[in-house]
Parts: C-alpha cells; sequence; structure tokens
C-alpha cells in the first residue's frame, strides 16, 4: 500500500477523529515540547542579542584612561590634587608597544551650535586623534575620516554624522567640502559617517583635538586618552594597564599604588564577562531545548505504548480479517507520522506566533527573539522519528501474536 | 473441500508439554453445515484455530480447498485467511470505532475493494442479515443478537469457502440465538461451508452433521436429520 493510499488515508484520518482522546493526547505531547522549544529558543536567541546589541558599538579590545584625583600624598606633594592629561602623555601612551590605535578626546562644554544657511542646531562635538574611528566602530559613508595631517596642520575640518546632515542639510547631497559653522568658527566637511551604535552617535561632530585645544581652550589639556590593542590575550593587557599607570605616574608625580588618581577602564574585562555571559545563555538555551525535546520524546514514546496496547485487540481482528502483520504495523506508524508531525507543524507555528507578538519588546538586555527554524524542524524530525521507533517496537510485537488472543485481550 | 489427516498439536509451557491434538483426522464436503462438539479442554478451540490459519499445527496435513495448509509466512496466513475463511466469533469482535456497514465491509479493505463499491456490497449484505436499516449505527447501538448479524454479514462479504464460528451463540439469549442459528441456516441453504464450534446441545441439534471431539481426538461423528 502506496503513500498516496486513498482508502489507508481514510482509514487513518478516521481512526483519528474517533479516537479523540488519544489523538489529542499524542498530539499534545509532541505539540507542547516543540511549542516550548520555539519559545525557550527565542528568549535565549532574545537575551543574548539583547546582550550583543548592549555592546555592539564599542571596539572591544581597549583601554579607556583619564585622569582622577589623588589620593595620597607623594614626593612631597599633597592629596587632594586633581590631575590632567596633556599632548604629552597621549603621545607617550600612544607609542607604547602593544597599542593599535590610540586618540585622545577633548570635550567641549555640552553642545554646540551648528549653523549652515539658516538652519541654527546644536550638536555635541568630540575632538579627536584619527585613532578614534577604530574605538567608536565610526563607518565611512563618504570622504575620509579625520588624518594626522588634520591635528598636525590644526586644520578646520570636521566630520559629520548622517543623523546630523538628515536634520541640518535636509535633502541636499554632497555635503563634502560644503561649509558649516561651530560656534563662531567655519569648518570644511570632509566626511560623512554612519555608526552601529544608538542614533546620538551619528549626531555627533568630529573635530582635530589640537584645532578644539587652540581655538576653545588654548590649552594643550585632553580629557581622555583611549586606544585599542588588537588581538592582544587579556593577561597581556592587565601588564599594558600596569605600564600606563607607571607611566602616567612618572609623567604626573603621584604614587603609581594611588588606585583613584587615574581611571582605566579595560573593556576586555567587559568583553571577557560579557562573552561568558552569552556563553552561558546559550548554553543554558541549548539545556532547556535539550530538555524539551527529551521530554518529548518520553511523552510520545509513552502514549505509543498505550496507543499500542489500547489497540491490541483491533489489531486481532484486523488480522483474523486478513490484515498482514506489515500493513498493522504500517497502519500504526503511519498514524503516528500523521499525529506527531502534523501536532509538531503547529506547534512551532504557534510558537512562532507568539515569539512574533514579542517581537516589538526591546527590554532591557531582552531584543528580537529569534526562531531558528532549521533547529525547530530538526527537533521536529526527532520527536517523528522517535515517535515512530517508540511505536514499532510495540507494534510489531503486537502484530506478531495470534490474533485469537489478542482478541481475548 | 477440507481435509484433515491425522492432525498433532503441542503446546509447550516451560518443561510442561500439553498435546492436545492427538491425531484429528476430519472430512468436510463443500456445502456441509457441521457442528464440532466438546467440552472445554477437548482441544475444540485449538482445531479452530488451526482451521481458520490462526495457530499452526506440528504434523499432519490440513488441505483447504486442496491447498495444503502448512508453513505459511504470516503474510501468506493473512491472505487466505482473508480469501477463504469467514469469521464468527463468541464476543462478536465488532470494531466499536466503526459503524455497522464500515465493520462488515473490512475484509474488502484487506482485498484492496474500493470505498464506494465496499459500501456498496456492505449494505447489499446487511440487507440480506435483515439489518439494512442499521448500517450507520456503531456496535454499541446494537443489541447483542444485530451485533451477531453484523458479525455474520462481515464473514461472508468476502465470499469465503468456509465460514468458522466460535460459540456463535454463546454470549445471546436463546431468543436471539434461534435467530442467529436461523441465519446460519439460510447462510448453508445458500450453499455455503459452515463449521460451527459449540458446547451447546441445542446448538448442535440444529446442524445435519456432529463431530464430537474428546481428548484431542474426533470420538463421533454423526449425521442427522435436522427438520426445517
Amino acid at each position: 500500500m502506496g503513500w498516496v493510499d486513498y482508502d489507508r488515508w481514510e482509514e487513518i484520518l478516521g481512526s483519528l477523529s474517533r479516537h479523540k482522546m488519544r489523538t489529542a493526547l499524542t498530539a499534545l505531547g509532541v505539540f507542547w515540547g516543540l511549542f516550548m522549544l520555539v519559545l525557550l529558543m527565542a528568549a535565549s536567541s532574545g537575551l543574548e542579542n539583547g546582550v550583543e546589541y548592549e555592546f555592539r558599538d564599542d571596539a572591544i579590545n581597549s583601554l579607556w584612561i583619564r585622569p582622577g584625583r589623588t589620593t595620597k600624598p607623594w614626593k612631597g606633594l599633597p592629596e587632594g590634587r586633581q590631575l590632567f592629561f596633556s599632548n604629552t602623555e597621549f603621545s607617550r601612551i600612544a607609542a607604547l608597544p602593544g597599542v593599535e590605535h590610540a586618540t585622545a578626546r577633548y570635550y567641549l562644554s555640552g553642545d554646540q551650535t551648528v549653523t549652515y544657511g539658516d538652519k541654527v542646531l546644536s550638536f555635541p562635538v568630540r575632538a579627536v586623534h584619527p585613532g578614534h574611528q577604530y574605538l567608536e566602530n565610526t563607518i565611512m559613508v563618504e570622504g575620509r575620516y579625520l588624518n594626522d595631517q588634520d591635528v598636525e596642520g590644526v586644520r578646520k575640518v570636521a566630520v559629520i554624522g548622517e543623523r546630523l546632515k538628515d536634520e541640518l542639510f535636509g535633502d541636499e547631497n554632497d555635503v563634502i567640502g560644503k561649509e558649516l559653522q561651530i560656534g563662531s568658527t567655519m569648518y570644511t566637511i570632509v566626511g560623512l559617517y554612519t555608526d552601529t551604535g544608538s542614533e546620538y552617535e551619528t549626531r555627533v561632530l568630529y573635530i582635530p583635538v589640537s584645532t578644539a585645544q587652540r581655538i576653545y581652550a588654548g590649552t594643550d589639556r585632553v580629557h581622555q586618552i583611549l586606544l585599542t590593542t588588537g588581538e592582544m590575550p587579556f593577561d597581556d593587557m592587565q601588564v599594558l594597564e600596569q605600564e600606563i599607570r607607571q607611566l602616567l605616574a612618572a609623567s604626573l608625580i603621584f604614587d603609581p599604588e594611588d588606585q583613584r588618581a587615574i581611571w582605566v577602564n579595560n573593556r576586555a574585562e567587559e568583553y571577557r564577562e560579557i562573552t561568558g555571559l552569552l556563553r552561558v545563555i546559550r548554553l543554558f538555551g541549548w539545556l532547556v531545548s535539550l530538555g524539551s525535546i527529551l521530554a518529548g520524546i518520553i511523552g510520545v514514546s509513552n502514549i505509543m505504548l498505550i496507543i499500542v496496547r489500547d489497540r491490541t485487540r483491533e489489531i486481532g481482528i484486523r488480522k483474523a480479517l486478513g490484515a498482514t502483520p506489515a500493513s498493522v504495523v504500517g497502519m500504526i506508524l503511519q498514524e503516528a507520522l500523521v499525529i506527531t508531525s502534523v501536532a509538531g507543524y503547529l506547534g512551532i507555528c504557534c510558537g512562532v506566533l507568539v515569539v512574533s507578538l514579542l517581537r516589538g519588546i526591546e527590554e532591557g538586555y531582552f531584543r528580537s527573539p529569534e526562531v531558528d527554524w532549521k533547529i525547530a524542524f530538526s527537533a521536529l524530525m526527532v520527536l517523528v522519528i522517535s515517535g515512530l521507533l517508540a511505536g514499532w517496537m510495540p507494534a510489531r510485537r503486537a502484530s506478531q501474536i495470534h490474533p485469537v488472543e489478542a482478541m481475548k485481550a | 473441500m477440507l481435509e484433515l489427516h491425522n492432525i498433532r498439536k503441542t503446546y509447550v509451557s516451560g518443561a510442561q508439554q500439553t498435546e492436545v491434538l492427538k491425531g484429528v483426522d476430519l472430512l468436510v464436503e463443500e456445502g456441509e453445515l457441521v457442528s464440532i462438539m466438546g467440552s472445554s479442554g477437548s482441544g475444540k478451540s485449538t482445531l479452530l484455530n488451526i482451521l481458520g490459519i490462526l495457530d499452526e499445527y506440528d504434523s499432519g496435513s490440513y488441505k483447504l480447498d486442496s491447498t495444503l495448509i502448512r508453513d505459511l509466512s504470516q503474510a501468506r496466513a493473512a491472505h487466505f485467511r482473508n480469501r477463504l475463511i469467514g469469521f464468527v466469533f463468541q464476543s462478536f469482535n465488532l470494531l466499536p470505532f466503526k459503524s455497522a456497514w464500515e465493520n462488515v465491509a473490512l475484509p474488502l479493505y484487506y482485498q484492496k475493494v474500493d470505498r464506494k463499491e465496499r459500501r456498496r456490497r456492505a449494505l447489499e449484505y446487511l440487507d440480506r442479515v435483515g439489518l439494512s436499516d442499521r448500517a450507520e449505527h456503531y456496535p454499541n447501538q446494537l443489541s447483542g443478537g444485530q451485533q451477531q448479524r453484523v458479525a455474520i454479514a462481515r464473514a461472508l462479504i468476502g465470499k469465503p469457502r468456509l465460514i468458522l464460528a466460535d460459540e456463535p451463540t454463546g454470549a445471546l439469549d436463546s431468543t436471539t440465538s434461534d435467530e442467529v442459528m436461523q441465519l446460519f441456516r439460510e447462510v448453508h441453504a445458500a450453499g455455503n461451508t459452515i463449521l460451527i464450534v459449540t458446547h451447546e446441545q441445542e446448538i448442535a441439534a440444529m446442524t445435519p452433521r456432529v463431530i464430537h471431539l474428546k481428548d484431542g481426538m474426533v470420538v463421533n461423528d454423526v449425521r442427522q436429520n435436522v427438520k426445517a
């Protein structure tokens, strides 16, 4: 009897519809297993995406250094002294072996008034070195980023973000080479960038650090020094951090043991924690998924055993009337196949439906839950096959017993 | 039509061997209506199972319709059961989730007759046993006598060479029993070969030939006149 045997299907659908309880119980086992699997997969991927999203923006292996206030007297100098970085400190740190890209940041206080044509808006301005591009994952769309000549020549050039361009220039294209005014100084736009980070990141104007120092402060101070270290191992980064402390302690004259004199934020540590956390989430997701598949397998196997025992008498009658053992086994398995695959498919669909309703949720570390269809359908296959295997053995045994004995059951 | 020569059958359970049939010889001609009598333990159920190709025998020979029934594969045995034999059981053995006509039609399903034809013939045979108005009823909506008539229709529908009935009236009251036996006689009158296993004297009295079985042997083979 083939698969497209109309009679066989009629027989099976009839049998399923007239044993509603049995059908429902089997279906529920598979349905629930896959429904939960989909939800759990989505939950763990949502968590994973959320955590990844929170940390997507910043370059990973990086040190962020800013000056603090001394808490210990040192070499005749009193405690409580506010420290400042200058270009000197930046150049020394940038020259350390192992430093990949380095930049200083000079902050202009608050947003700056930016004027183009008759539009006057305010935007944040960051004065940086060319190396800054790698610290913020700034992606150039048009033109170029700041370069060393800009810094050395104290050029009045600016790199603008897409969001700023939209707000300030509207539909106007070809902004490269146009001039805009920051405060009272005219800058030439040399580049347009986008950023993987938040919307705020593409409102920022970048100008050379030297330009800001000269025009807005008249000092050589910088507020922050940032650097990346490429593929440097975690332990080496801690060594580098110590080297930087020593270097700054010597340069700015403070006790190298004074932890509050400067602040070093080692992003590698965070990165390691985050990737560790992601690994745990993924592992947890897998464990729970495996658990729900296993529960499904056990459920289906159990119900198949019960079904076959329940049908022993029917099998005896059918055999007496001329059913071959193969047709008996085939009938039971085909029924199992129909229930498990239909119920499993519905389980996946309902799960996906619920997940799509949750899609809009972006709460803290939870966003864009995703369902891996491949895994969902693999799980379906596993459940269907285990249902078949679980049904096959007792069905075969039942098909072998004498019709007379089977009918006494 | 049906030839048994020196049929022997021993059941082994653990160390214990029980010889249930000790050389049964039997010849049944086409169109006969025979009852097989015996007390429990006489081996009549075993004999019925062998006749019905539901069980195998150890030695001897069994020919049904000049086909030697011996060492058949399960599939082959199923085929012969389907084509050659119609069963009627004491406990009716209808499938509870199928309607009367679907139960009657079941043997045709295994003959791969298409559904329309199955229904047509099932209704025809239900009509023959006087239940054409019950075609869509389920077994639990029918009385015992009606259920057994459905079972008889099911036994007849495949046009078997032999109808085997195992205590067909065992679960029925006497009035209903008479009705069922009357039906068997009608079926017999239409030319069918029927073997009825029973332990009831009244039933055996209604068949022209009675075979007595005792301790695994045929001890008596009586032909009698039966009033119509």
